[in-house]
């Protein structure tokens, strides 16, 4: 029976005209897609090319030198896994508190909405920005020094409003019933946090987390701002070693240390004059790149692994 | 079947209004719950019944904007579960409940029963496992589960999942327990498990459940409430409401008119 006054051919027609649509799209979109990859591609294989030669275990060991032959990035990787820690350390409980608050305590009122928009407006502000504010508290204000401490809270700060924004979204994803059922068997708010949401949201954050610690890892100006060095031939200090000058160095005297990390380090090399540098330059992006893409790869594996046990 | 003169009373609402915002969802709503029964909340969608149970544990409390006025008397210490002065949370340790939709938390079945006890700061071993025992058996689930306490909740089936829902309620031994249309989401068997269940919990425990399905209330309660639009329109047994309801709009309702 045909209840509408379209023939069998007619509707045949119509969808073979909607297809024809939906292919055109498909088409633009895979063209789209291959474009941006291909772009990517090229950047990665050119600073393989380019850089492959001074990829050895030697210019990871290696310090800064006048000679391009014998240059490393031992302090710069050295550094930015420092200022990392310390970044991770001040931004994930800050981040996720502030989340957590936003989510599950503050009351919907004009005060939550101004906090909230000014969250949001804090992830667009130029990283030099953050930068000066960190030059004027932690670096002299609070003494810091340009010190792990200073460009580690820096960027804390630089990606606090990823985290915070991350912790969010995925407290948001958890159903209400779930936020019922604990409540209803009498559990604080705290309790619900502590035993339920915090841990249902998780995957959430830690993905929010590493990202954000993926875009602090590339951050150049905002260290430079805050001065760190870019000649540097001397690691932080290991806890409880003597170094030479015969002190012993305390649990947490490396996070005063001077510093240098890995865009600073490449772009020192691409601003000197002996092309020599340039190979550096593209061997250290090529392992900058690396620690970016495995820090991704880690934000996945372990978002796999945790929402694997996590499912209403 | 064995008649009393008068039940003990549980909780009584007296002139209960409740307010989303600026929506009156009850209207002076007066009604008795008798102790160690099943009371039934029966109407068309909208009327207010889910509204009204979930009044009894302030699930209310948890969004802004609601607003209760009257009163919830909880009997044998006639306290006002409405009042400001009395914590939700102590409403919500005195009422468990059993919600629509089976919502297991991602954990373990044991951890699931033994939740609403670690909230209330048992830590023991030996205790948990004794209460977490006890309220699966309570809540007929035992037998299929005893070997996989272990096992993430939410790969039981629905029926399960429900049936572990009421033994986490039941694992803090509640005085009133509050079932939001707990088989809507169930097949004929789960929910017959269901229904079973809940006539065996009565020896133990005050019931009040919202169904849609009339031969459910039929079947389980002692009692039932018609409402309509946020009026209660008439309480009474259930045998009497079925068979000779004194309100028309009752009428129509129970026999498909409306509804």
């Amino acid at each position: 029976m045909q209840a509408n006054s379209l023939t069998t051919e007619q509707i045949r027609a119509l969808i073979a005209k909607g297809k024809l649509k939906d292919s055109i799209f498909k088409a633009m979109g895979i063209a789209c897609l291959a474009l941006a990859l291909l772009v990517i591609v090229m950047l990665v294989s050119d600073m393989i090319a380019k850089g492959s030669e001074r990829l050895t275990l030697d210019f990871f060991t290696n310090f800064a030198s006048r000679h391009a032959g014998q240059a490393g990035i031992l302090s710069a990787w050295v550094g930015s896994l420092l200022v990392m820690l310390v970044t991770a350390l001040a931004a994930v409980p800050i981040g996720v508190a502030a989340g957590v608050y936003l989510e599950e305590y503050a009351k919907r009122n004009w005060i939550t909405e101004i906090i909230e928009i000014n969250i949001t407006n804090l992830a667009a502000v130029p990283s030099i920005v953050y930068g000066l504010l960190a030059l004027g508290i932690f670096v002299y204000q609070f003494g810091f020094g340009q010190s792990i401490l200073s460009a580690g809270l820096t960027l804390a700060l630089l990606i606090l409003p990823i985290v915070i924004v991350s912790t969010r979204e995925a407290i948001r994803a958890i159903p209400a019933m779930i936020r019922e059922g604990s409540m209803a068997v009498g559990a604080t708010r705290w309790q619900t946090c502590r035993y339920h949401i915090i841990p249902y949201a998780m995957p959430g954050i830690l993905t929010g987390v590493i990202i954000g610690l993926a875009r602090a890892i590339g951050e150049t100006a905002p260290i430079i701002t805050i001065g760190a060095l870019t000649f540097i031939a001397f690691l932080p200090p290991v806890p409880y070693t003597t170094g030479a000058d015969g002190v012993t160095a305390g649990l947490f005297d490396w996070v005063m240390s001077p510093f240098t990390v890995m865009p600073i380090q490449i772009f020192n090399w691409t601003s000197r004059p002996d092309p020599a540098f340039e190979v550096n330059a593209a061997a250290a992006g090529f392992v900058l790149m690396v620690m970016v893409l495995s820090m991704n790869g880690i934000a996945i594996w372990l978002r796999y692994k945790m929402r694997k046990n996590i499912k209403w | 079947m064995q008649i009393h003169d008068k039940p003990t009373l549980k909780a009584e609402a007296r002139n209960l209004n409740f307010y989303y915002g600026e929506a009156k969802a009850l209207k002076g709503i007066n009604m008795p719950i008798y102790d160690k029964k099943v009371t039934a909340l029966i109407g068309p969608s909208g009327c207010g019944k889910s509204t009204y149970l979930r009044s009894f544990n302030r699930m209310h409390d948890l969004y802004p904007g609601n607003r209760y006025e009257g009163e919830i008397r909880f009997f044998p210490d006639n306290t006002n579960l409405l009042s400001p002065e009395v914590d939700p949370i102590e409403v919500r340790m005195r009422v468990g409940m059993v919600f629509q939709k089976p919502n297991p938390f991602p954990k373990t079945i044991y951890e699931n029963v033994a939740y609403g006890l670690r909230v209330r700061g048992e830590n023991n071993k030996r205790a948990l496992d004794d209460k977490v025992e006890h309220a699966l058996r309570g809540a007929a689930i035992w037998d299929e589960v005893k070997d996989r306490l272990q096992d993430m909740a939410p790969n039981l089936s629905g029926g399960q999942q429900q049936r572990l829902c009421i033994a986490r309620a039941l694992a803090t031994d509640p005085e009133l327990l509050l079932f939001d249309e707990p088989t809507s989401a169930l097949d004929p068997i789960a929910t017959g498990a269901i229904e079973e269940l809940v006539h065996e919990l009565k020896k133990r425990v005050t019931i009040l459940i919202v169904t849609h399905n009339m031969q459910q209330a039929a079947r389980v309660s002692d009692y039932t409430a018609y409402m309509y639009l946020g009026e209660l329109i008439e309480f009474g047994k259930t045998d009497e409401i079925f068979i000779k309801p004194q309100d028309k709009r009752t009428e129509d309702y129970i026999t498909g008119r409306m509804g």
